[in-house]
């Protein structure tokens, strides 16, 4: 057991002297991370300036330079967790319908009578017609709309259900078709976000998604999370709408499928518009920070053929009426159309700063939201905190490691400093593993490595004493080194699985931070068992092929 | 000359006074239950939602002048508190909480903002480390998740046992670890220590310390029972604890040591976390020693006896070539 093959023995220094490999770009943290950045820089093609250069230069490039992501507790930043109103989005959906669902019926009017769409709840279209008796077959002519639903496990589904009361033809989305409508949905938003918070240019956001419909947003180096909030928080929705009326009496009443909504930029003036819009963010294809005659800040737009086409009509048939620029549920604006607008460009005044269309733009390239998002979880970190905890926990596991490195030497002699050694070589292998990963270090990771200082001796504590036990019982020192190491096993391997399973459930259950300590603490368990059965094996073999000593004190 | 903390044989019989112990165990579980049912635990934004501002000032930190900054905004139950660091005297530091706002929102902009404002004019040199706003809504699920990480690494870990062992083994063990989760609490209530997920962390790495020290225990009574084939259980519960001794201080000295330099150097962030895993090693150690086992002795082993073991008790009991 003591004699180890050759090639094991180049195998286990071989992983030792990775780990250390590995583990050594974060010894010099600041100029890996320069270094990283100003390659990736250059690899882009940005400009070879002298600094870049320089940066590029603090790093040998044959060395490894993958490091341990700092997590958001220790390098500062802001963390988010949105919620996705996911119900807003089948209200939507109704009213793109409503437009179909309305030729479809008109073409019946002989049969069914006129028709009209009357208030229902938010997720379903509710057509009252005048001759209730034939609603069967307005259902029938309804029904003949639905789509199949494009999703591989609702195969044969279609996307609304028509049912009937009455005099009314209730339409909603079926269950299929709201499943594929929320995965959408949440896609979108994950994409629009993570647009938005890439033109601000923060370094390496985290931008994923939780669950059915959360989005977990974490954003180093940003001042706080009221700022995230701001660039990702309004939905920046666009819409234009036909006037109906203006008024300043906000109780005024509004007929159904009419909305009425507050000016920006007159306090106290209320407009009544059609609910339904003429045109939609969705159709914008550009949008520009710009100014307008009077030289006042504005934003200009450009909207896609489709859209263009519309707005050419509307603005043709509407010339001399209003019509309102709704941005998040208040008007803007609402200019009179003085001639066709052909060719779907635009321009859009109000109340702005030269900042607010700049940001206005670049939320209105990006997309609106398809929903609103709520904020159910937020945390800001500032930077001096997160550095106070690394050189807190820098300390504390300099200290900690002294402390152990001398008790262990003072109980088992010889043997404390092989442990010693094997313990040096765990604390890198966990780097390195942690590097190598691109795993991320937070504070309770740090007490996790902490503790694995600690209880990374263990197997070694187990083996020593083992081997004590067993020169009691006058057996030469190899043997006694051998029974030691064979008996110890089964008591390392069962203390340890039952620790990697706490271990492995924190992983699993935990999130942000509590993971952080669990991957420390599992990558600690499995690099001390690593460096006590093998690495401290192998050093006691060649130190007893060495000295062959004829007594041995443990 | 070597240090050793436990002599280089011991023979101390652990169930002279198991009345002693269990007895003990038994009434600082109920304690902690009852602590845990009046005086409850401190909880944390993460479980009771609510929202905490770090504050750091150049300024001795005044809790009543914040107090009164604040009480014009109506948020609501607030409360200051002063960190204190003693290896750190000139920290000014503050810890304000504020309950958790209607609907699920975790907290609004303008809320964080005016708390700013109010805090920044009553005290200009202030800055604002850390904000953190949990939502009534997530809270909830975290409380549930979090509990069910903790039943969960239970279970896997009395299954684990009573693969590797038998199930006597495996309710031992179980039991000394509702002991230290128990016995937890119990302190966290007592001393009202601020409760949160990252308690939950250590609570899962106490149940890991506690089965570590444990499983080694059973480990050695398992081959014991296989070698002293006739003795009586007592004797070699009490053997296999006696062999095992000087390991289990060793490991937990060790990681004491680990953790106090943690604990004292750290900074207060994470104190109450490392405050939860020292007494967890502490609680964790005695259980193993004194509660496992006594519960294997209450349960019994079934035993081979088919072949009697002739050499157990003469000169060449511990020899096996």
């Amino acid at each position: 057991m003591l004699q180890f093959p050759l090639w094991k023995k180049i195998v286990i220094w071989g992983i030792c002297a990775l780990g250390i490999l590995m583990a050594s770009p974060n010894l010099q943290y600041t100029q890996v991370e320069q270094y990283n950045d100003a390659t990736a820089a250059l690899e882009a093609g940005a400009e070879e300036t002298p600094e870049l250069a320089a940066m590029a230069a603090q790093w040998p490039s044959f060395l490894p330079s993958s490091l341990v992501n700092l997590g958001l507790d220790l390098r500062g930043g802001a963390h988010l967790l949105a919620e996705v109103q996911l119900g807003e989005v089948y209200a939507a959906r109704m009213d793109d319908l409503w437009p179909s669902v309305r030729d479809a019926l008109r073409g019946k009017r002989s049969e069914i009578g006129t028709i009209r769409r009357v208030d229902s709840p938010e997720d379903e279209l509710h057509v009252r017609i005048s001759k209730p008796e034939a609603i069967d077959a307005a259902v029938a002519a309804v029904r003949a709309l639905a789509q199949p639903v494009v999703s591989l496990t609702s195969a044969g589904q279609t996307d609304i259900e028509v049912s009937s009361n009455g005099a009314d033809v209730i339409v909603r989305l079926s269950e299929a078709e709201k499943l594929a409508t929320d995965q959408r949905t949440l896609e979108q938003t994950l994409e629009i976000i993570r647009r938005r918070v890439d033109e601000a240019g923060t370094r390496e956001p985290t931008i994923q998604r939780q669950g059915t419909d959360r989005v977990l947003i974490q954003v180093p180096g940003i001042g706080s999370a009221e700022e995230l909030k701001d660039l990702i928080g309004t939905t920046a929705k666009l819409t234009f709408h036909a006037v109906v009326g203006r008024t300043s009496d906000q109780n005024a009443r509004v007929q159904s499928r009419q909305i009425m909504l507050p000016s920006e930029d007159e306090p106290g003036i209320f407009y009544i518009l059609e609910k339904t819009p003429v045109i939609s963010g969705e159709q914008l294809v550009d949008a520009q920070a710009a100014f307008d005659q009077n030289n006042q800040a504005a934003v200009s737009f450009r909207l896609n053929p489709s859209g263009g086409r519309i707005f050419g009509e509307y603005t043709a048939n509407n010339i001399g009426t209003p019509f309102a620029i709704v941005l998040d549920g208040g008007v803007v604006s609402a200019p009179t159309i003085r001639s066709h607008i052909p060719g779907g460009s635009g321009i859009i005044t109000g109340r702005f700063s030269v900042e607010e269309t700049a940001k206005l733009a670049i939320q209105l390239r990006a997309g609106a939201l398809p929903a609103k998002v709520t904020y159910l979880e937020e945390r800001t970190i500032g930077p001096e905190l997160g550095q106070d905890s690394i050189d807190a926990g820098r300390i504390a596991c300099i200290v900690a490691f002294a402390a152990v490195l001398i008790f262990m030497g003072l109980s088992y002699g010889t043997f404390g400093l092989f442990a010693n050694v094997a313990l040096i070589i765990n604390v890198a292998l966990i780097f390195g593993l942690l590097s190598a990963i691109g795993a991320t270090l937070t504070l309770p990771g740090i007490a996790g490595i902490v503790l694995t200082i600690g209880m990374a001796v263990d197997a070694n504590v187990l083996v020593f004493e083992r081997i004590r036990e067993e020169l009691k019982s006058a057996k030469g020192p190899a043997r006694a080194i051998e029974l030691g190491y064979e008996r110890a096993f089964s008591a390392i391997v069962d203390a340890n699985i039952t620790t990697l399973i706490a271990a492995v459930i924190l992983f699993v259950m935990g999130s942000g931070p509590v993971r952080g300590f669990a991957i420390t603490l599992g990558f600690g368990i499995v690099t001390s068992v690593f460096t006590a059965i093998w690495v401290t094996r192998l050093l006691i073999s060649t130190w007893m092929q060495y000295r062959r000593p004829k007594t041995i004190e443990v | 000359m070597r240090l050793k903390l436990v002599p280089e044989s011991t023979n101390v019989n652990f169930f002279g006074i198991t009345y002693i112990t269990v007895g003990l165990s038994a009434m600082a579980m109920v304690a902690s239950v009852v602590l845990f049912l009046t005086m409850g635990l401190n909880y944390g934004i993460d479980f009771m939602g609510g929202t905490t501002i770090r504050t750091d000032s150049e300024t001795t930190v005044d809790v009543g002048v914040y107090r009164d900054a604040l009480t014009p905004l109506n948020l609501g139950d607030i409360s200051i508190t002063e960190v204190t660091d003693p290896t750190r005297p000139d920290l000014n530091v503050a810890q304000i909480r504020i309950q958790a706002q209607d609907g699920a929102q975790a907290i609004t902009n303008e809320t964080i903002q005016a708390v700013k404002a109010a805090l920044t004019e009553a005290d200009s040199t202030i800055t604002f480390p850390s904000v953190e706003s949990v939502g009534p809504k997530v809270s909830g699920e975290l409380v549930w998740t979090a509990v069910e990480a903790v039943v969960f690494a239970v279970l896997a870990v009395l299954f684990y046992i009573w693969l590797r062992f038998e199930w006597q083994f495996s309710v031992g063990a179980v039991l000394a670890l509702i002991h230290d989760v128990t016995l937890t609490i119990g302190v966290f209530s007592l001393l009202q220590i601020k409760f949160d997920l990252a308690i939950i962390a250590a609570l899962l790495t106490i149940v890991g310390y506690s089965l570590n020290d444990t499983v080694v225990v059973f480990d050695r009574v398992r081959e014991n029972l296989r070698k002293f084939k006739t003795t009586p259980l007592q004797d070699v519960l009490n053997l296999s604890i006696n062999e095992t001794l000087s390991r289990t201080v060793m490991t937990s000295v060790t990681t004491l040591i680990a953790l106090i330099s943690l604990f004292v150097l750290g900074g207060d962030v994470i104190r109450g976390f490392v405050f939860a895993m020292i007494w967890g090693v502490l609680v964790g150690t005695y259980s193993s020693v004194f509660v496992a086992s006594s519960v294997l002795l209450r349960l019994g082993v079934t035993r081979d006896k088919s072949k009697p073991d002739n050499t157990s008790g003469n000169q060449f009991a511990n020899i096996d070539a």
